[in-house]
């Protein structure tokens, strides 16, 4: 099982300003001051070997689309934020816009950093393409009709060409979706929110966004840690702090990096990835957060060591 | 998990010790409570003795500080072990609740007029 992260970050897109851009170019040269760095080679190795991830590059700024790749003949998506342009440009490029496709899509929620993507999803608009809308929310398809309608987008969902279908899935039930099983649980979000277990050859990724967790209510830790019990993966919204997700910014349905370590420890899983960055984080304190996820888990480990990334747009893991 | 209450002054001090986690946190929020409910004056923990807290913990911890503001008591923790500064930095408690090196530091802070009453103990 492959996983492509095509958009990583919470609530709305954040691109990188120029601002940053520069700040970060400042930075290199400074840190390259002096050094031979004539040539591309050479300028390319010193960012490798020399810059941080926060340095060197960017976590991205396009909103939650994660790609499962099984190795079946479909594709299979979990939501369809802004990252979901990039991804279906990606396929497209792949295959040709004459060859027709069929794309599953798990979405978690109908909020609209997780169906934004959906207005410019090119396979959309192209006939013979087959995308098949899985969702536990009851109010999947109005969302989606609602967002391809006027004034607030010029194309109608009835003139797009691909065949479009939604399925509404139930909770605890498992399916088979592009050669996967998937099974879906609810979470405590604004509007509801599902996450997903997703089941092939024996790996298993949980994709669970937009998740508040109550760490006092043992009965739905213990409940989620059973929905991650013995994942390779779990794809964890990681968005606040630990004291803001229990103060300030408590019942904004979202969870913390501490949350994601406690329940991954708790449910035996091998890596956790920490997704659904703040939007207002830039890269550097996105880096801060993972350097300190991995002490916090040092320090709190009694058994087995947990592997955490923290995803960015780009990021490819291997199951 | 033990705790123990002593009424310093105007202040209640509350001292900690042991692991606090999901077994427990109900039992200690409800120990801080109790013990909250007894003074008109601040609330002083005393976390010295405390090698791990878990995010149940820090909860109740939470639970607590908020009813005290509502009621116009202060809360101060104090005496945090290395290992809880880390907890208390990356889950960025440290921002949310005042920290001080000792009980003793807390008093003088945030109740004065019963550091006598400390030093007497």
């Amino acid at each position: 099982m492959q996983v492509t992260f095509w958009g990583t970050r919470g609530s709305l897109p954040t691109p990188l300003t120029g601002k940053a851009v520069r700040k970060k170019i400042v930075n290199a040269l400074v840190k390259g001051a002096g050094r031979n760095l004539d040539t591309p080679e050479k300028a390319e190795e010193f960012c490798s070997k020399e810059l941080s991830f926060a340095e060197g590059g960017t976590f991205g700024g396009n909103t939650s689309c994660v790609q499962v790749d099984v190795g079946g003949p479909d594709y299979l998506l979990c939501d369809l934020g802004s990252g979901a342009r990039e991804f279906a440009l990606a396929a497209i490029g792949r295959h040709g816009p004459g060859k027709p496709q069929t794309y599953h899509v798990l979405l978690s929620h109908v909020h609209w950093d997780h169906i934004m993507g959906f207005p410019f999803f090119i396979p959309c608009f192209i006939p013979g393409n087959r995308i098949v809308l899985y969702s536990c929310h009851d109010r999947m398809e109005q969302a989606i009709r609602g967002q391809n309608h006027e004034p607030c987008f010029p194309v109608e969902f009835e003139a797009l060409g691909a065949k479009i279908e939604f399925v509404k899935l139930e909770i605890n039930r498992e399916y088979q979706i592009a050669g996967t099983k998937v099974t879906g649980t609810p979470q405590l979000h604004g509007n509801a929110s599902y996450g997903y277990r997703i089941e092939k050859d024996g790996k298993v990724l949980v994709y669970t966004t937009d998740a508040e967790h109550k760490p006092e209510n043992k009965k739905e830790m213990d409940r989620a840690s059973a929905f991650f019990k013995d994942a390779d993966l779990v794809i964890f919204d990681a968005m606040y702090s630990f004291a803001e997700s229990v103060s300030i910014k408590e019942d904004w349905g979202h969870s913390s990096n501490i949350m994601g370590v406690e329940l991954c420890q708790m449910a035996g899983a091998k890596k956790l990835c920490l997704f659904h960055h703040e939007p207002v984080y830039d890269d550097q304190r996105l880096e801060g957060v993972y350097d300190e996820t991995l002490r916090f888990e040092e320090i709190t480990r009694s058994g087995p060591r947990l592997d955490i990334v923290i995803a960015y747009d780009g990021l490819i893991l291997e199951l | 998990m033990d705790l123990s209450e002593t009424g310093v002054g105007d202040a209640m001090l509350v001292a900690v010790s042991g692991r606090i986690d999901l077994s427990n946190a109900d039992s200690f929020r409800d120990g801080l409570s109790a013990a909250q409910a007894k003074t008109g004056g601040p609330l002083i923990l005393d976390l010295s003795g405390v090698d791990y807290i878990s995010s149940a913990g820090l909860r109740s911890l939470m639970i607590v500080f908020k009813a005290g503001k509502a009621a116009g008591k202060a809360f101060g923790i104090a005496g945090l072990q290395p290992l809880l500064v880390e907890i208390f930095t990356i889950s960025r408690f440290n921002q949310v609740f005042p920290l001080f090196g000792s009980a003793r530091e807390a008093i003088q802070k945030l109740a004065p007029d019963s550091l006598s009453a400390f030093d007497a103990r």
